[in-house]
């Protein structure tokens, strides 16, 4: 099934959110929106929920935090026991100081790593994956907004030629 | 204008005079001679036995009084200048609990004036650093950060007459340096003050103190009277003046905060030192001095006087409140772990009492309040909107670091045999009371909005 879009260009970030607000209110549905850099505000404006990433992050940051507590009681009391600063007690909780920029470490570790490589799931990227951006000015200077067309494609095209769209390209999605 | 309510201003003098009653009272029951002495520790037998009982079941009674010798060790020495805890004999041992129990209401008071003159120093820090960085979100909480520093110069003056007693006044022990001597053959001989003397003398000491002192009150002096001409000027000449006043303050802050915490908090344990130890007590109360400029600011927010400020404003002094928890962590472990791990005597004297002997439970806890709950509670950036949420967070905070103050004063001076009681609680209200008392009356001296600040507009419509 295919679909018309319509590809407008801006060439400022407070012209393009400007516009979307504009689009959004005229009750428009805007497909995506692709700029060069993060434009603060502007997944506010198009009323995309807000990430759960960092809810990821913390779950990630506790599994890392609980990982180094077994992984160090077990190589540093159970598997090797180990005299730790002329304190050999051979017990987790006593020698815990010591374990702590470890357990710091790791949880940094998981937390950082886990939650890029599940950013990059997320937002579909991998190695080899061709490139979504219809127009490659938008990794320059340029802010691209693609909405679908639904009703007419004139007056929706007229109504983005007023928000001060540079450029405007009618295409066919499939 | 901001006017004190006359609600808060019975409340500030109640808070006040109940704080004067528990100090007096503090005062009044110290003992006064080694019977005294005796007859409270009589009374008090039951309930310690009973905690130590709980700490060392097993133990005999002979094995008890070994574990308290040897908590003793530190405080000990550093009390007498002698090295050898157990070479004291019955009489000079009822002699230093005397002196320990003596410096309880001192040290009650010590602590809690202390903590309000810091935390207030440090809001004036934040302040500074506010302006240094021309900082475009917080102009709006400008004149109550103002206010909050306002406790500078009362506090100070306090703090300097303490100083004074516990000197020249010979008013109490605290500072076990002062009762020492370079010659190898008196009683009192300290091998550590030979070294330390010439920085460790009264003289200086005092000197050192006034200076501290007269440098934070005339930094603020000028740069809050810059800072209301600039309200009514029509160019930037004051406004520039205090970025300069403002850089400078914070390198001379730096400094002067360095051996501020040297001499009035370290030196009470004065054989042992850190070097962390001044950053890290400026950590604690920079920490604290955010929290209440959060809390004066949403008492005022409440109460409509400040319509300037949004929920984005009480975010960022929350995220402050997070980051520097987590920053006095950071320097907390910093120092533990490195004297723990070396486990040399002479630094982990230090920490024994503390770790291992009575303050275990303070100690766990003060970790707990100052970093496993605000980490948790504060992570969210949705609860750092809600101001009652905020304010929980924020109690608990300073109540944390009260008692970090209080494991900082306490083990040097008071000894094993620690008490929270009226003393210490009536130090808290009368400092607290007074620094409501003038903070308010502060705030009621200048427009609430700094209108003449060039960013003034980037604060008002600030969002994230």
């Amino acid at each position: 099934m295919s679909s018309k879009v319509i590809h407008a260009l801006y060439d400022d970030d407070d012209v393009l959110l400007k516009a979307v607000k504009e689009v959004k209110a005229a009750h428009h549905h805007i497909e995506e929106v692709y700029t060069p850099f993060p434009v603060h505000g502007l997944d506010k404006a198009m009323g995309l929920e807000p990430t759960r990433l960092g809810i990821t992050a913390f779950m990630y940051g506790l599994t890392g935090l609980g990982f180094a507590v077994w992984f160090l009681n077990f190589i540093m009391i159970q598997d090797w026991p180990q005299n730790i600063g002329g304190k050999p007690s051979f017990s987790f909780a006593e020698n815990m100081p010591a374990f702590v920029p470890v357990m710091f470490e790791m949880t940094v570790f998981f937390a950082a790593h886990l939650m890029v490589i599940t950013f990059y799931m997320r937002s579909k990227i991998w190695p080899f994956r061709e490139a979504e951006n219809p127009d490659p000015r938008t990794t320059d200077d340029h802010f691209l907004m693609e909405v679908a067309v639904d009703g007419d494609e004139d007056t929706l095209a007229s109504l983005l030629k007023g928000t001060g769209a540079v450029e405007i390209n009618v295409k066919e999605k499939h | 204008m901001y006017t004190f309510s006359s609600r808060l201003k019975t409340t500030a003098i109640a808070l006040m005079i109940i704080g004067a009653l528990g100090i007096a009272y503090g005062f009044i029951t110290a003992p006064n001679t080694i019977e005294d002495l005796k007859e409270q520790m009589l009374h008090a037998e039951d309930g310690h036995g009973t905690v130590a009982d709980s700490h060392d079941t097993d133990a005999g009674h002979a094995n008890e009084e070994h574990t308290k010798e040897a908590l003793h060790t530190p405080t000990d020495s550093d009390a007498h200048g002698s090295e050898d805890g157990h070479g004291v004999s019955e009489e000079e041992h009822l002699q230093h609990s005397l002196d320990q129990a003596k410096n309880r209401p001192w040290a009650a008071i010590y602590i809690a004036m202390l903590f309000f003159l810091l935390l207030s120093v440090c809001a004036f820090v934040y302040y500074c650093i506010q302006r240094a960085s021309t900082a475009g979100w917080s102009p709006v909480l400008f004149r109550v950060m103002e206010g909050v520093s306002a406790y500078i110069v009362p506090g100070s003056i306090i703090v300097l007459v303490f100083l004074i007693a516990s000197s020249v006044g010979h008013a109490n022990h605290m500072f076990a340096w002062m009762y020492t001597s370079v010659d190898p053959a008196a009683p009192n001989y300290d091998y550590a003050m030979e070294t330390k003397g010439w920085w460790l003398n009264i003289p200086f000491w005092l000197i050192r103190a006034v200076i501290y002192v007269l440098i934070w009150i005339g930094f603020k002096h000028f740069i809050i009277k810059n800072s209301r001409l600039q309200d009514e000027a029509t160019d930037l000449k004051h406004y520039n003046k205090n970025f300069t006043l403002s850089v400078v303050f914070l390198v001379v802050f730096l400094v002067t905060e360095l051996f501020m915490a040297f001499d009035w908090l370290m030196a009470i344990d004065h054989h042992w030192f850190s070097q962390l130890y001044s950053f890290y007590v400026f950590a604690s109360m920079f920490v604290s001095g955010i929290t209440v400029i959060t809390f004066v600011t949403i008492y005022l927010r409440a109460k409509g006087f400040l319509p300037n400020v949004n929920d984005y404003h009480i975010h960022d002094l929350g995220k402050y409140m997070f980051a520097f928890s987590i920053f006095w962590t950071y320097l907390f472990f910093a120092q533990f772990m490195l004297q723990w791990y070396a486990n040399i005597p002479e630094e982990t004297a230090y920490f024994y009492p503390r770790l291992i002997g009575n303050y275990q439970p303070l100690f766990i806890g003060m970790i707990v309040m100052n970093f496993a709950f605000p980490i948790l509670v504060l992570m969210n950036s949705d609860y750092k909107k809600v101001p009652w949420f905020v304010v929980i967070a924020g109690l608990v905070i300073l109540a944390g670091h009260y008692l970090d103050l209080f494991l900082l004063v306490s083990p040097g001076t008071v000894g094993s045999n620690w008490h929270f009681g009226l003393p210490e609680i009536g130090g808290i209200l009368f400092f607290a009371g007074l620094f409501i008392y003038v903070v308010f009356n502060a705030l009621t001296k200048a427009p609430l909005h700094p209108k003449g600040n060039p960013l003034i507009k980037e604060s008002e419509i600030f969002h994230h």
